[in-house]
């Protein structure tokens, strides 16, 4: 084991956590805002990747900046979608058991995915990175391409864009309002209706985005959405449910946990994360940074 | 009506009339029956948790992987006979529950349900990479069926053949854990886990230990789920990961949801309507998800009750002249 096979693993694992932690940052604002565990998260994962598709099949590939549209596109498509979804559907579901609302999720999970199928096929189907990102580097005698560079750049990002929101405009202060207690909010002359949309809304942004950038890297394929969204739910509950800054840690988290436990136990690395995830729960049920709910 | 329906044995009369399918159907019902007798004691067993003891366990296909693996290895690589193998299934099922129940009754409500999510998928990830024990992700084909061919001597019997014959011991056997679990729920120690369904913080004061109860239930229905993994993987013909898969643990519930977690016999009704439903829509359609995706939509936001809660709103109303019962 020498230091520069050490360091490939590491950034591996950098990227690894930096892809999931777009993915279950959004995860983990639903919960945190409208307490609802979302199994079609991993699905609006898997269509903003298929919407990516989609969009570069329509501007063609040689145009210039496809990828960023793409992008782009993944995103406010599958945001429309989870509005529609939320508006028409999910609000009936608050406040109801949690049972339902798991199975409610899950439903939207056999349909989304069903209805991926139906539009795009089951082929797997890849889009090339952006040109730009072609090239890559050497660090330590390990190669990193500049894709997986740009990756683990834009995760802390998208972090530290969503905590300004949360935390520093007044749109962030109804929404921790709400988080806290919707009735009183509402009471207060808020529009809690449309901001819970508003919030599902960026959290479907997000899932597309990750479903976007992850193409470059992974074939698009049905199943994608199941296999996701239980690696979501261990790093959101690592970290701890509804806590923003412990899902980035649980990813971080997580990912070496996924990249170290090949070296130790090697073809085990699917043992170690959800064996990571029942120590924490046992230990810890509210997770590294979340607070014990009451 | 409640009274005098629960008067009525009726986990005999289900026996009864099961017992003529192979006689009257045709061999490919019989083999739908066999799955919907397997699948019943699934559903059944995990409403125990869900609807009697108020347990939302996501994980509960962790108990009928370890049943279909134990029953699966004793049998095909060890040898082991049925009547030794399918007990021990039931109990390595019950073990696992215990050890992790031990843990789970611990958390509530979401986070209960994310650790039985937790230690299903540890299940699975161990069925799936395991390769000298579970056969990893090629599985354990070939498992054998039980030493049942002395059913064909029995009068009347004689033109069945090996998949008739598994029927009715998969029959008898299923009957018998039903019958236990109607037992189990109607004894003093399942109103127990019904008070604590209700209001658990109420149980704990008048001194129920609610954890305690909680994982007596956990176990117990780790067994049955282990029964009924073991029936599968001989029904099957082979014991695979894929029946250890989180996404089984929400088919269970959806079967158990649409029977009507509120009834004894809810989740069988479930299994049998989804399981036929299942056959003859994947006859024309390879989007099955999809239907069963919209059904549970419906199913949510229009009869929360599923067919057992429908039923009995029907029949109130036809009775007292009013809606709510």
């Amino acid at each position: 084991m020498t230091a520069s096979s050490l360091f490939g693993q590491f950034m591996g694992g950098l990227t690894a956590a930096m892809f999931l932690f777009l993915i279950a940052s959004g995860l983990s604002l639903i919960f945190g805002v409208l307490r609802v565990l979302n199994f079609a998260h991993g699905s609006f994962y898997m269509l903003g990747a298929y919407m990516a598709w989609q969009v570069v099949r329509w501007v063609t590939a040689t145009m210039p900046g496809h990828f960023w549209l793409a992008a782009l596109g993944a995103a406010l498509g599958v945001a429309i979608l989870g509005g529609v979804i939320e508006r028409l559907l999910f609000r009936y579901l608050y406040g109801r058991e949690e049972l339902y609302q798991l199975l409610f999720t899950y439903a939207l999970v056999l349909i989304l995915g069903d209805a991926a199928k139906y539009t795009w096929g089951t082929e797997q189907l890849s889009v090339s990175r952006p040109s730009i990102l072609n090239g890559s580097f050497e660090v330590f005698g390990t190669i990193v391409p500049d894709y997986n560079l740009f990756i683990i750049v834009i995760g802390p990002l998208i972090a530290l864009g969503v905590w300004t929101m949360l935390t520093r405009t007044g749109l962030g202060r109804m929404v921790r309002a709400a988080a806290l207690d919707r009735e009183m909010l509402d009471a207060l002359g808020a529009n809690v209706g449309w901001l819970y949309t508003g919030m599902f809304m960026l959290s479907a942004a997000l899932a597309g985005l990750a479903g976007a950038l992850v193409t470059p890297i992974q074939g698009i394929v049905p199943g994608m959405d199941v296999e996701i969204i239980v690696q979501a739910f261990i790093v959101v509950v690592i970290g701890g449910l509804g806590s923003f800054w412990g899902t980035f840690w649980g990813s971080m988290l997580y990912g070496q946990v996924l990249s170290f436990g090949i070296l130790i136990f090697p073809g085990f690395s699917l043992f170690s994360v959800f064996a990571l995830m029942a120590v924490i729960l046992i230990l810890r049920p509210w997770g590294l940074f979340g607070r014990p709910i009451r | 009506m409640r009274s005098l329906a629960s008067r009525i044995p009726w986990t005999l009369i289900v026996f009864l009339i099961a017992l003529w399918v192979p006689f009257f159907g045709s061999r490919y019902e019989t083999f739908i029956a066999t799955q919907i007798l397997i699948y019943a004691l699934f559903a059944m067993s995990l409403n125990l948790l869900l609807g009697v003891t108020g347990l939302v366990s996501f994980g509960h296909v962790a108990y009928f992987g370890i049943g279909s693996y134990v029953c699966g290895i004793l049998m095909k690589t060890l040898g082991v006979p049925f009547f030794i193998a399918f007990p021990a299934a039931g109990l390595g099922a019950g073990l696992f529950a215990l050890v992790f129940g031990y843990f789970c009754v611990r958390l509530t409500k979401i986070y209960f349900a994310m650790l039985t999510l937790a230690f299903s998928q540890i299940v699975w990830a161990i069925c799936f990479k395991w390769n000298d024990v579970t056969g990893g992700d090629q599985g354990l084909p070939d498992v054998p069926f039980p030493d049942i061919g002395w059913m064909s001597s029995l009068p009347g019997f004689g033109h069945f053949r090996i998949g008739e014959e598994f029927y009715f011991l998969v029959l008898i056997l299923v009957m018998l854990c039903v019958a236990v679990l109607h037992r189990l729920e109607r004894s003093p120690f399942g109103r127990v886990l019904t008070t604590i369904r209700e209001n658990p913080e109420r149980a704990a004061f008048i001194g129920v230990n609610v954890r305690a109860y909680e994982l007596a239930a956990f176990t117990a229905a780790g067994v049955f789920a282990g029964f009924s993994g073991a029936l599968f993987g001989i029904f099957n013909r082979g014991v695979f990961a894929d029946y250890v898969f989180w996404s089984k643990s929400a088919d269970v519930m959806i079967m158990t949801i649409l029977g009507g977690m509120n009834h004894f016999w809810g989740p069988a009704i479930g299994a049998a309507v989804l399981t036929i439903l299942n056959q003859q829509i994947t006859s024309y359609t390879e989007y099955w998800p999809f239907v069963l995706g919209t059904i549970l939509v419906l199913l949510l936001f229009v009869f929360p009750g599923g067919i057992m809660g429908a039923l009995d709103a029907g029949w109130s109303r036809l009775r007292y002249g009013r809606g709510d019962a």
